[in-house]
């Protein structure tokens, strides 16, 4: 198997404070990973780190060969002005950027792509309607129809189902399964045990340190869930120079 | 009666110049108010206007009353703003209006000081501040302003697409694209270009007025961007019309005719719009079946 991205001593952070704390391991290509932990675990920020929003305080990142833009990445919560008046239909067009850049124009291959991945998410019939009188599901709906289009080879979900109701995630899960089976490699954090365990071969739970990394029915051991928790939120505003030896 | 209220003024060919000034300051300025908008920067725009002023009354220093001086000051020092409170905002963690209106307030005190310190003279600084009459606009300034509307609507073509994204989600354009910020700067500059022309038009306190007025009436007939910026640079073309001819007629300068005649549109969108017009709220009619 090729390594996907591979995470050498990897701290993380904000203003020196680590939130991942050397992390070392490897997603192989074609990976179904959940990444799980509690609130403040470094999900988030583990994920920042991938798409190289956030450089690392120490250690690296491999991406097996991708620059970071060729990753596609759903944050926990969009950053998105609900209020601008643009429609769902340009909204999930903007998922051929890479294709359509700054001026191309989008042809009738990509308007028909376009059509699909709207059709794929079941939003057909509402190309028409304004971000504002879209509801929290379809708002999600159309943000995968744009993840759908960016056509990457990695793609990281952060909390993808959370505040999402059962049908609509139902319906977004057959995606990434369908994504899975195309062996796209796909990194997911997620706070739902049962669907982590129905559904993702492999995770990785991450207390700041990795817990623990491998097959999902290994990791999710009660032990390893009460480790988590007792490790999570270590910030001292006073905290010491971290002594663990940088690798090289 | 239609002649002598509509074409009579028009007779006078600087009033014409003032005529063809407006038109194409209102279709250059009428999409970047709303942007300006869409990114609750209005009153950024509004202040960014004052912040020209030690730029324009360098040149006035240098040149005398030269349009050309003039434009290069404003825009040095607009650009230059504009550069700082960019770099400001995307390195610190200071926002967007906090760090402009700094600078700005730092500008408009130096453009007071130096225009007072060289004793401009009263009507040349009323002239200054609110534009001159319809038939003082002269052929050079007509060119500034053509000059401008023609760079800043090609320039806004060719940002466009990275400029909606920016605004509607930033956090996507930055995992797709490295060119938000070249957006941003280019939009600000094209800002800078604009408050100039409106400066040439219709006077410094007023020039924005074309600008940011009719996005605004925009906003209250359509939820479609494309057509919002159609309808502000034809209410901008329109209050510009009708308020050289109210300029005319009253024996008032251009910038305060202008501005009012928007603020009617304004006034008549609010109540009326089809888009939220308090009017249509008042007899809102019986809800649908879906």
């Amino acid at each position: 198997m090729t390594v996907q991205l591979q995470f050498r001593d990897l701290t993380l952070g904000y203003d020196r404070h680590p939130a991942v704390h050397h992390l070392s391991g490897a997603v192989e290509e074609g990976a179904l990973l959940a990444v799980v932990g509690p609130n403040g675990a470094g999900k988030s920020t583990l994920f920042k780190g991938i798409i190289g929003a956030l450089p690392p305080l120490a250690g690296g990142i491999e991406r097996g060969g991708l620059a970071v833009r060729d990753i596609a990445y759903l944050p926990q919560v969009a950053d998105i002005d609900r209020s601008f008046p643009i429609g769902v239909y340009d909204m999930v067009a903007m998922g051929l950027w890479k294709r359509a850049g700054l001026f191309g124009g989008i042809d009738a291959d990509g308007r028909e792509q376009i059509r699909k991945a709207i059709a794929t998410v079941g939003l057909t019939g509402f190309e028409d309607r304004a971000l504002a009188t879209l509801s929290g599901g379809q708002m999600q709906r159309m943000l995968f129809a744009r993840l759908l289009l960016q056509n990457a080879r990695v793609i990281v979900l952060d909390e993808p189902f959370t505040a999402i109701d059962a049908k609509t995630s139902e319906d977004l899960l057959a995606l990434v399964r369908h994504w899975h089976g195309e062996k796209r490699t796909i990194l997911a954090a997620l706070h739902d045990l049962d669907l982590v365990q129905a559904h993702f071969p492999q995770t990785l739970l991450l207390a700041r340190e990795a817990v623990a990394w491998g097959a999902t029915r290994d990791v999710l051991t009660p032990q390893n869930m009460l480790k988590a928790r007792q490790m999570c939120e270590a910030f001292e505003s006073e905290a010491a120079e971290c002594k663990v030896p940088e690798a090289v | 009666m239609f002649s002598s209220l509509i074409l009579a003024p028009f007779a006078d060919e600087s009033a014409r110049h003032s005529l063809a000034a407006v038109i194409a300051l209102a279709i250059s300025a009428g999409p970047v108010g709303v942007f300006l908008m869409l990114r609750r920067m209005s009153l950024v725009g509004d202040a960014m206007s004052h912040a020209i002023l030690p730029g324009v009354a360098i040149g006035f220093l240098v040149a005398g009353l030269n349009v050309f001086a003039m434009t290069l000051g404003g825009l040095a020092a607009g650009l230059l703003i504009a550069l700082l409170a960019g770099v400001v905002t995307r390195t610190t963690e200071l926002k967007e209006d906090a760090s402009l209106a700094v600078f700005l307030l730092v500008s408009l005190a130096l453009g007071v000081v130096i225009v007072t310190v060289n004793g401009m003279d009263i009507e040349h600084l009323m002239e200054f501040l609110f534009g001159e009459t319809s038939a003082n606009m002269n052929q050079d300034k007509l060119l500034v302003i053509a000059a401008n509307a023609t760079v800043s609507t090609l320039v806004l073509a060719l940002i466009y697409r990275p400029l909606v994204l920016d605004c509607v989600d930033p956090g996507f354009l930055r995992t797709v694209s490295g060119s938000g910020g070249i957006a941003h700067f280019a939009f600000l500059a094209l800002l800078v270009l604009n408050l100039i022309s409106g400066f040439h038009a219709l006077g410094t306190l007023l020039g924005v007025g074309i600008m940011i007025i009719p996005a605004a009436i925009s906003r209250f007939w359509t939820r479609d961007i494309t057509a919002m910026i159609a309808i502000a640079c034809v209410t901008g073309a329109l209050s510009g019309i009708a308020g050289l001819l109210l300029s005319f007629h009253a024996k008032i300068p251009t910038g305060p005719g202008v501005t009012l005649v928007a603020g009617v549109l304004y006034i008549a969108s609010i109540l009326f719009g089809s888009v939220g017009g308090l009017v249509w709220r008042l007899f809102p009619g019986r809800h649908l079946e879906a």
